[in-house]
């Protein structure tokens, strides 16, 4: 029988180790899957993984692509290092994005610089509001995050449909369910890179996430804040013994994550789409949760785990055009990736041994 | 009338199925989050095999076991994969499971074709309910199973296999949820498209919440679900002036009342989760 074991001694290097050999992993049974739908492995492996890094604007659109990914995971991070399971990033994300448009779309003449920061901090508002509906849900009525979260992705889906078809539609859109777009003081615009000019989307957009970043790993590792994060998610009753709250705990970083959650939403609909659909994400709330694992709950790491995913994303969709393979295959590699790296961080911790070992096992344990 | 109570009752097929499985899994203490996923393998796996055979009953059979084999995956990999696996499904429509009429008790008025004239799926959740309501509490590997969930160490000082019993309890809740997300395609709308549980699985896994893991208390929260799921499209038909969206919006929010109520009722409540739900479990720790 298999049997698993806890590590006495727990490496630090397999703490990156595992990621990356999940990643491998992941792409040895793309690789099978691939051959098993009748694709060439090789071709289709090339499209998804190193296509998104031949072009200059590739790599520009992998950042882009990389920015909501990577806000939305910093937030998450903060959540599941305290063990409270957000599983409604999706929801608080379209939340924010539609305060932010609502805001836009109710000043359409103005020229204001202000309406830019003022649709921030109502998109961060506004993704902390809907969390806090599961976190009040959780610190009165003890239910489950998990559940309620997610329902409510579901509804804040629904909400931003109803909205657009209906009072925030545009009149002049010949019967699409779009509204009107933003007021251009409300759109972030394309960022020039020095002696590059103008590449792609890339836009100011991307230096938040890039900015977000150390500023989470200065408040998860340098703050009490973080500390008590951190404290509350691994030991619970320690934090109560030293004063911490699990109440105000769960609370934070709900609102925490739900706020960048908000703002993630605003920041891609004011660069890539200036205007309200209901369709504004495409699963970045999930995905993101992917993001988050990849890192290890690592904010640093968050950067390059929404590089990677991002590339992931582009790649499915080059494949899509080159060989036609089903969009659907991107959604089977989060779920292969996500698995390894479960798998992964289970064996970090504990080791697999066979019974007829036990024995050996149990005497050097009682003789050390 | 009766159409009403008949497409309520089909609606909460589904998630009386998956609810019943998970509620054995959960009653041995595994938190299965892959409902979900579970649902939407049966559903192609079935679908698939009935356009490939042209026998329905294939279908229950296929469900089933697509849902157990991919209970230990997890529900984001599941979902991709029947979107894959369905991809060259989408748009066909197929023979649904005719429906088994008992002779007699279907003629009762209002009951009898709301009860007696329904296909074998319709019959075999309410059988499973029943029998796992039974097994539960009154056989011997039932109270085994309960022991597990409850306290695992105990279990294991007994001499019982928590791994083998655990391995057993999510395979067949993965069954009975393969199973659910089955009747969709075959009985409710006979054709496949992607995502076609919205999200049904995670209503289910509150509906074990909301049950206080009883079998007989899912026929109910099932019924209530699928009751507000049919306002839906019961509203639309009768011309109500609320938007579409919002009635679709009633199960979600219907499932996070429910959470709220069911975990309101404080410690009494909690005496009937399965004490060691979640927790790993090693020998010797």
């Amino acid at each position: 029988m298999i049997r698993l074991v806890p590590r006495t001694d727990i490496s630090p290097w397999l703490a990156i180790i595992s990621p990356v050999a999940a990643m491998f992993a992941t792409v040895v049974a793309g690789a099978l899957i691939f051959t098993f739908l009748g694709y060439n492995a090789a071709e289709s492996l090339y499209h998804f993984f190193i296509s998104p890094l031949s072009r200059v604007d590739r790599i520009t659109d992998l950042v882009v692509k990389a920015c909501p990914l990577m806000i939305i995971a910093l937030g998450l991070v903060f959540c599941y290092r305290a063990n409270i399971w957000n599983i409604g990033a999706e929801g608080q994300y379209i939340i924010g994005a539609l305060a932010a448009g609502w805001l836009a779309l109710s000043f359409p003449d103005t020229t204001s610089p202000l309406l830019l920061p003022a649709m921030m901090a109502i998109a961060l508002i506004a993704g902390g509001a809907w969390a806090a509906i599961a976190a009040l849900c959780k610190t009165i009525f003890n239910a489950n995050e998990i559940l309620v979260t997610l329902m409510l992705s579901y509804v804040a889906a629904l909400v931003m449909d109803v909205l657009v078809r209906g009072p925030l539609r545009d009149p002049m859109a010949f019967g699409f369910p779009l509204t009107p777009m933003y007021p251009d003081t409300g759109l972030i615009s394309r960022m020039p890179l020095p002696g590059f000019g103008y590449i792609g989307q890339l836009h100011y957009g991307v230096l938040i996430a890039f900015a977000l970043a150390p500023l989470a790993w200065w408040l998860l590792n340098r703050t009490l804040p973080g500390f008590q994060v951190k404290v509350m998610g691994s030991s619970p009753r320690a934090g109560r013994f030293a004063g911490f709250s699990q109440k105000w705990t769960t609370i934070g970083v709900l609102l925490l994550s739900g706020a960048l959650a908000g703002l993630a939403g605003m920041v891609e609909v004011s660069a890539n789409i200036g205007q309200l659909q209901p369709n504004v994400s495409f699963g970045y709330g999930f995905t993101a949760i992917i993001v988050a694992f990849l890192a290890r709950l690592n904010p640093i790491g968050v950067i390059f785990a929404g590089l990677l995913v991002a590339m992931a994303e582009l790649g499915g969709d080059n494949a899509q055009i080159a060989l036609g393979i089903p969009k659907v295959v991107t959604g089977l590699f989060k779920g292969i990736l996500l698995f390894f790296l479960l798998a992964g961080a289970t064996l970090q911790q504990y080791r697999i041994t066979w019974r007829s070992s036990q024995a050996k096992t149990k005497e050097g344990e009682m003789t050390s | 009338m009766t159409a009403l109570i008949l497409t309520v009752l089909a609606t909460s097929i589904p998630l009386l199925l998956a609810a019943n499985g998970e509620l054995i899994a959960e009653r041995s203490g595994v938190l299965n989050l892959g409902v979900e996923g579970m649902m939407l393998m049966g559903a192609v796996a079935a679908l698939g095999i009935v356009l490939y055979t042209g026998n329905p009953y294939t279908g229950i059979v296929a469900g089933a076991l697509a849902g157990m084999a991919v209970s230990l995956a997890l529900t984001i990999f599941a979902t991709g994969f029947s979107g894959l696996a369905g991809a060259p499904l989408v748009g066909k429509t197929s023979a649904s499971l005719p429906k088994i009429i008992i002779p007699l008790l279907s003629d009762l008025p209002v009951i009898g074709p709301v009860l007696f004239a329904q296909d074998l799926l319709f019959y075999l959740a309410f059988l499973i309910i029943a029998g796992t309501s039974w097994f539960l509490a009154k056989t011997r590997s039932g109270m085994i199973l309960r022991a597990v969930g409850d306290n695992h160490d105990s279990a294991h000082a007994l001499g019982y296999s928590v791994a083998r019993v655990r391995w057993m309890a999510v395979a067949f809740g993965g069954a009975c949820a393969g199973m659910g997300g089955a009747y969709i395609p075959l009985v409710l709308t006979p054709h496949w498209s992607e995502g076609m549980t919205a999200g049904r699985g995670w209503i289910a896994l509150a509906l074990v919440v909301f049950a206080s893991w009883m079998p007989s208390r899912i026929v109910v929260g099932a019924l209530i679900f699928g009751g507000i799921t049919i306002m839906q499209l019961a509203g639309q038909a009768r011309g109500w002036a609320v938007p579409s969206q919002v009635l679709s919006m009633l199960p979600y929010l219907a499932t996070i009342v429910a959470l709220v109520l069911i975990s309101m009722r404080g410690k009494s409540s909690y005496l009937t989760v399965p004490a060691c739900i979640g927790k790993p479990f090693h020998p010797g720790s």
